[in-house]
Parts: C-alpha cells; sequence; structure tokens
C-alpha cells in the first residue's frame, strides 16, 4: 500500500461540488478501500479493438509502491477518462505510459500501443511516434513567446495552425507575447495548441481543466470535443462536468489499483457508486 | 582621467575573458545541469593548439592571416574535445551528480599533467601578432590594442551567441530546455543532441579565451585555464545559470571591480571585492541576475 507524502497538486479553485475528491481529500484512504474492489462491467465495446492497452503496471518511486499492478485498455476512438481522487497516481499512470517515470522510480507491466510494447522506449521517440502529451500544469515554456512554444512544437512539415487557431484565436492574437504573461487558461490552451499541431495516434491530456475559471472550463471542453473527433484521447479529468460531456469509457483508480471500469454515463448516473469511487455527488451539478 | 580609461579598457579585456568562458559553462549547467570543472581545460586546449600551430602548422603563423588560422585551428580543437569529452565521459553520467564532479574534476587535473607531460610546466612565450602590442590614444589614455581585440572578440561572440539562441531551432531547444528540460522531450525533441552542440560551443568559446588570453599575458602554461575557470564560474553564478546575457553583464561586472580595486586599493583587494559581491547577489536574487528563466 502507498504511503502518500503530501499532495503537491491542487489549489481546489474550481467548480464546488462536482470535483473529484475534494470533501475527504485529506485523508481519501478509508472511503478508497471500501470501494476498492467494486468492478463494473469491463470495457467491451467488442466492435472496435482497443488502440492502448495497460497490462499490471506498477511504479515505484523512492520506495513507495504508488501503482499497483494497474490493467485498462483505451479505445480507439473517443474521450476515455481516467478518474480518482487526487493522489491516486492518476499522473503516474499517464507518465509511466510516456517513459516519464523518475529518475528514482522504476515502471514495469506492459503498455501496448497499437499492439507493440513501449514501456521504456524513450519519450522524446513516443512522442514522435504519435502520442501526444499535454502535461498537469501546462509546462509552457515561460521565457519563449506563444510563437516560439508552438513552433517549438512542430514534428511535421505541415503543422496544423488552421486547427489550432480555429480553436484558439486567442493563441494567434497573442504570438508574440511571452508564454508566462499568458492567463492559466491562455497557457492551457497553448499547451493543448501545441499537441493539436500535429498528427498523433493518441493523446494523454493530464486535467487540461484544472484551476480555470468555468468559462474557460467550458472553452477547453469544446476544443476537447472537436479534438477528439480526430484523435482518440486519454483525459484526466476532476471536473465531473466536463466527464459528462466528453467521456465514453472510465476508468477509476483507487489506491494504486483500478477500482472501477465501464461508460462514462454508467458511472456517473449512479450517485452511490460515485460517492464511493470519487467521493463526490455527481447527481447535483451542472 | 587616463588612468580612469586605461583602466576601464582594461577590465573590459578581462571582462571579456571571463565571458567566453563562463558563456558557455553557463549554457552547460543551465540545459544539461552539469557543473563542468573540466571547462578550463577547454581553454588550455585552445591556448596550447593556437601556439603549436603558429609555430607548426603549414600556412599558421603568429602574425595576420596565418594567426587567425592559427586561432581557427586552436578554437577547432577545443571543440573537438569539448564535443568527446561530452560524448564519452559525461553522456553515461547525466542525473548522476556526484560522479559527474568526480569526472570533470579528474579530467582538468588529468589535463594539466598531461600538457605539463607534453610541454613542460613552465610558461611558453605565446606567438602575438605584433599589432596587438601597439597602443591607440583614447580620451587622453594610451591603450593597448590587444585590450581592444578581447573586447572585439567577446562582443562578436555575444551576438553571434544571442542570434543563435535566438533564430535558430537548437537555439530554441536550448532556451526552452533550460527552463524544462524533460518537457522538450516530451514534444518528442531529443534533448541530449542540444547537450553535445552545447558543450561544443562552450569549448569554441573557451578556446578562443584560451588563444586570447595567450595574445593578452604573452604567454601560456598548464594552469592558465584553471584560474580563469575560478572566476568564469563566479560570473556564471553572479549571472544566472543558463543566460547568456546575464553572464555578459556579470562579467563587465566583475572584471571592472576586480581591475579598479585591485589598481586603487591593495593589490588582491579587487579579488576579495569579487567574492564580496558574488555574497551579496546571492543574498539578493539567489538565482542571479537574470534567473534561471531566460536564455537569451
Ligand atoms: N516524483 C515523485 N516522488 C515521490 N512521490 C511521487 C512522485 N510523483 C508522484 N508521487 C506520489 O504518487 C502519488 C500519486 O501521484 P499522482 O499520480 O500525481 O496522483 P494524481 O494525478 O492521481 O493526483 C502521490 O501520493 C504522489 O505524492
Ligand atoms: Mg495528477
Amino acid at each position: 500500500m502507498a504511503e502518500r507524502a503530501g499532495e503537491p497538486h491542487h489549489d481546489g479553485t474550481v467548480t464546488a461540488g462536482e470535483r473529484v475528491g475534494e470533501t475527504g481529500a485529506t485523508n481519501p484512504d478509508g472511503a478508497v478501500a471500501a470501494a476498492e474492489r467494486i468492478s463494473g462491467p469491463q470495457t467491451a465495446d467488442a466492435g472496435t479493438a482497443s488502440l492502448l492497452q495497460v497490462a499490471d503496471l506498477s511504479v515505484r518511486i523512492a520506495g513507495l509502491h504508488i501503482l499497483q499492478g494497474v490493467s485498462f485498455e483505451v479505445a480507439a476512438s473517443g474521450v476515455t477518462v481516467l478518474l480518482g481522487r487526487n493522489g491516486v497516481g492518476k499522473s503516474t499512470t499517464l507518465r509511466a505510459i510516456l517513459g516519464l517515470t523518475p529518475r528514482n522510480g522504476t515502471a514495469t507491466g506492459s503498455v501496448r500501443l497499437g499492439g507493440e510494447e513501449i514501456l521504456g522506449r524513450p519519450t522524446h521517440a513516443l512522442v514522435k511516434a504519435g502520442l501526444g502529451f499535454v502535461p498537469e500544469d501546462r509546462c509552457v515554456f515561460g521565457g519563449l513567446t506563444v510563437a516560439e512554444n508552438l513552433r517549438l512544437a512542430e514534428r511535421t512539415d505541415s503543422p496544423d495552425y488552421d486547427l489550432v487557431f480555429s480553436l484558439f484565436p486567442e493563441l494567434s492574437k497573442r504570438a508574440k507575447q511571452r508564454a508566462g504573461s499568458l492567463s492559466g487558461g491562455q497557457q492551457q490552451m497553448l499547451s493543448l495548441g501545441r499537441v493539436l499541431l500535429n498528427h498523433n495516434r493518441l493523446l494523454l491530456i493530464d486535467e487540461p481543466t484544472k484551476g480555470l475559471a468555468p468559462k474557460v472550463v467550458t472553452e477547453v471542453a469544446e476544443a476537447l470535443e472537436r479534438a477528439a473527433q480526430a484523435v482518440p484521447v486519454l483525459l484526466v479529468e476532476q471536473n465531473l462536468a466536463v466527464v459528462r460531456r466528453l467521456a465514453g469509457d472510465a476508468v477509476v483508480i483507487a489506491a494504486g489499483q483500478v477500482a472501477w471500469t465501464g461508460p462514462g454515463e454508467q458511472l456517473l448516473a449512479d450517485p452511490a457508486l460515485t460517492k464511493s469511487l470519487l467521493a463526490v455527488n455527481a447527481a447535483g451539478g451542472h | 582621467m587616463s588612468t580612469i580609461v586605461l583602466m576601464t579598457v582594461t577590465g573590459l579585456g578581462l571582462a571579456a575573458l571571463y565571458f567566453l568562458v563562463a558563456s558557455g559553462l553557463s549554457l552547460v549547467f543551465g540545459l544539461a545541469d552539469v557543473l563542468n570543472f573540466a571547462h578550463g581545460l577547454f581553454l588550455s586546449v585552445g591556448a596550447y593548439a593556437t601556439w603549436w600551430a603558429a609555430g607548426n602548422l603549414p600556412g599558421a603563423g603568429p602574425d595576420g592571416w596565418g594567426f587567425v588560422l592559427a586561432v581557427a585551428f586552436g578554437v577547432l580543437a577545443g571543440t573537438v574535445v569539448a564535443a568527446l569529452v561530452e560524448l564519452v565521459m559525461i553522456r553515461p553520467l547525466y542525473s548522476r551528480t556526484i560522479e559527474q564532479v568526480l569526472v570533470t574534476v579528474g579530467l582538468s587535473l588529468a589535463g594539466v599533467a598531461a600538457l605539463q607531460a607534453g610541454f613542460g610546466a613552465d610558461p611558453r612565450p605565446f606567438p602575438r601578432p605584433s599589432w596587438t602590442q601597439q597602443v591607440v590614444t583614447m580620451a587622453g589614455a594610451r591603450v593597448p590594442l590587444d585590450r581592444l581585440l578581447l573586447i572585439v572578440a567577446a562582443v562578436a561572440v555575444l551576438g553571434a551567441l544571442l542570434a543563435f539562441l535566438r533564430w535558430t531551432r537548437y537555439g530554441l531547444i536550448i532556451r526552452a530546455g533550460v527552463e524544462n528540460r524533460e518537457m522538450v522531450t516530451a514534444l518528442g525533441i531529443d534533448v541530449r543532441k542540444a547537450f553535445t552542440l552545447v558543450f561544443a560551443i562552450g569549448g569554441a568559446a573557451a578556446a578562443l579565451a584560451g588563444a586570447l588570453s595567450g595574445v593578452y599575458f604573452g604567454s601560456v602554461s598548464p594552469t592558465s585555464g584553471a584560474s580563469l575557470l575560478i572566476f568564469a564560474f563566479i560570473v556564471v553564478v553572479i549571472g544566472g545559470m543558463g543566460s547568456v546575457l546575464g553572464s555578459a553583464v556579470a562579467a563587465v561586472a566583475v572584471g571592472l571591480l576586480q581591475q579598479f580595486v585591485n589598481y586603487y586599493g591593495t593589490s588582491g583587494a579587487g579579488d576579495i571585492c569579487v567574492v564580496a559581491l558574488l555574497a551579496v547577489v546571492l543574498l539578493w536574487r539567489p538565482a542571479g541576475l537574470a534567473g534561471k528563466a531566460a536564455t537569451a
């Protein structure tokens, strides 16, 4: 069982009531333990083969066993949402898939993309092969301009600036502005824009609406919805209104393991389930 | 008045040497997190290779274009050695800080020993073009031309580095990498190629500093790299890791301070003042004048 050493994430500013894990955030373990073995129907959209298969993924960092055998699949189209309370290992999962486990940690198990084992391959090679990554805290380069951030991210000879600027007109207006002086929402758009410039096989997007004002959350959700029409997405998202809008399948992680998988609608339609898994009341809300 | 002008130009000449050594050191640390104690070796390699070429390389010599060719050879040698050091000795040790420090310290000691074995421990007279020993009159002061040569060379390198960082793809990668290396790889870029490049650039600038310090001091010795390196490290810390412009500003401050205090105070007091300046800057702005963000 992983011990959690503090939680650096989450300022908890956004839309109260419909954010995962806000209520019991200080000590989620009790509720999680109760929810641990609840299992929904497996992701069995028998028609479509899945694009990404994560099997028995374990991550240890600095002696802590953070992921303990996580297994799930990501559908070849639409949005698969990865849910769970703060600190359960959602970001760790995305980062392990991308080979970004820190050097004082190890990732074992199997991650297959289109049937090919990718765990352990270098990050830059995976991204070049079509895994687009939007990290949890946006990670735009503050000292570079918006245009330079985008130029740096170009991986093809014909980057799709039309798409990016039609989704986020703000970015073309602010091309010469230093990214460090953008608002949080604009930085998120830039971070999304950086991956959408390129052709991707799968997008890994970590909490894109975290800390954003409600109006910007809607804007980002709209952009994600449009992007997801063209490319499958594995999305970590705490805002259940956004989840409701986008989710195909849902995967819930609790205490370092997958606690539930199934259609997102089914999860959100079951208040008792969401409460036990995510410690929120999904029935209320937007 | 004329003394002040002479002191200023001399201080700026010294600053030019510091900058040439510090700029590479700063980029290497800012991008790759490598504290490269072997950087002084690149300087020595540049100095000795220039010295050797002026005497032995066909076409090269102590004057005119022959001297330019000798310096170009020295710079090339420094560049190649720096790139090799990165590829062979540093690359296997990224993120292992202690081992890195040990390897680079060991390398600098071994380099000094190798130079002593090859060329002797005593300073060797350095070939310098005769015009560098002439003086011009500036605001009443008689200023030796070698100082102006140092300043012009450093300004040219500064301009070239800033243009490179601002306008090229690799410059963009380096500036981004100084901020957040992991995110650069997460955009599909193999940032390690940029490490080698930064080492090579730093090696080239340090080797140029080696050749120019030979002109300025009139001799080369195996340990001259090490003494310049100490002040270059101070310049890097004052200027901010990874910032070329910060290094330039800090180099000017250190060079002038050292020169004026050594002249008007007792000799050696300037070095103490430089260390005091370092302490003040670290208390006032722990990340250096430029912070860590901007490379340009
Ligand atoms: N680099 C690290 N060093 C130590 N612990 C870490 C590191 N990264 C994540 N953790 C721990 O792993 C757990 C899961 O973190 P994370 O994946 O960020 O959670 P989530 O994204 O679900 O909120 C947390 O308890 C966190 O403290
Ligand atoms: Mg997270």
